[in-house]
């Protein structure tokens, strides 16, 4: 069995505050006067945070053996090149959908 | 322990990181198939990230979408977590009658995420949000939500099943150090189903 005991660290309540607050941060966030950019990065760094307190602690990956955070990273470091190889694609060839040409056609 | 495990004891064997006991195979298990999962799910993210970050007529989801539903749904989904993680605390003790509530107070917040859900869905179909097209802009906004949210949500009804098989289980079976290991397997996966909720609530609704 996994021992969670609280001197292992925070307490599940504490890591639900976290996380509530967490959440309320993102959406203030949303509605600052800043860069879309800069607005991306701060809710991504804010989500992977909360998804990392998720998995090391409600999951118990922190106290557990390595052999499971090897299998956990996995799907991390896929995620990363899949954003990669798509990275050329989405940021250099704007496309509009047909629908939106069709908004865009003179009216006759 | 098995004569696998002793055998990883003996002074003459290496020493190892503990080793994987045949008790948390199913754990093991568990953590393989939601890798897999993750990479479905991380699947969906990139490609819709792609189709955003391309499209010039994107659009913008906070205001079409809204999020106060979704902000009342995450922290529902967070709640549910906590509940869980008070079930595993109590079958450990163990008191089997607060773990049995905490369980179907889990279950119960499951099913009424996905009661909002269905209710958001109609509520946003009603308003014109189709899968191959909507009022505001790129037809595959539509698709790219309905899809996400759709699988998450079948995740979370998948869930909601499990938590339902996990209470029969442990309201039969009088070994409590099994019940603690069947829960732990199942809370593993409702907390996935709040971590990819995490995702799917700052990629679909907030950025």
């Amino acid at each position: 069995m996994t021992d969670t005991h609280a001197k292992h660290g925070p307490s599940y309540m504490a890591i639900f505050w976290y996380l509530a607050v967490l959440t309320v941060v993102e959406i203030a966030v949303i509605f600052l006067p800043i860069a879309k950019v800069a607005i991306g990065v701060l809710l991504v760094s804010l989500a992977s945070t909360k998804a990392a307190m998720v998995a090391l602690y409600f999951m118990h990956l922190r106290l557990e053996v390595k052999t499971l955070g090897y299998i956990a990273l996995t799907p991390v470091v896929i995620g990363i090149f899949l954003v990669l190889v798509l990275l050329p694609d989405s940021l250099h060839a704007p496309h509009q959908t047909a629908d939106s040409k069709k908004l865009e056609a003179p009216q006759h | 322990m098995s004569d696998a495990a002793t055998a990883l004891h003996h002074p003459a064997v290496e020493p190892v990181e503990s080793p994987l006991t045949p008790e948390s195979w199913g754990k093991l298990g568990m953590w393989v198939f939601l890798a897999g999962d993750a990479v479905g799910f991380g699947v969906l993210l990139a490609s819709y990230g792609a189709l955003r970050a391309g499209s010039v007529d994107w659009p913008n989801p906070a205001r079409v979408l809204g999020i106060q539903l979704t902000a009342l749904m995450t922290f529902l989904l967070i709640c549910s977590s906590v509940t869980m993680v008070k079930a595993l605390e109590n079958l450990k003790k163990p008191d089997l009658a607060r773990a049995k509530m905490f369980v179907l107070l889990t279950a119960l917040g499951g099913a009424i995420f996905v009661g909002l859900q269905a209710y958001e869905w109609t509520h946003l179909i009603e308003r014109g949000l189709k899968v191959f097209g909507n009022p505001w802009g790129a037809t595959l906004f539509g698709a790219s939500f309905f899809i996400i949210t759709g699988f998450h949500g079948l995740h979370v009804t998948g869930g909601v099943i499990y938590l339902l098989s996990i209470f029969k289980v442990i309201s039969r079976v009088p070994d409590m150090r099994y019940n603690y290991m069947v829960a732990e397997i199942a809370g593993l996966y409702w907390h996935f189903v709040d971590l990819v909720w995490i995702m799917v609530f700052t990629f679909i609704y907030l950025l």
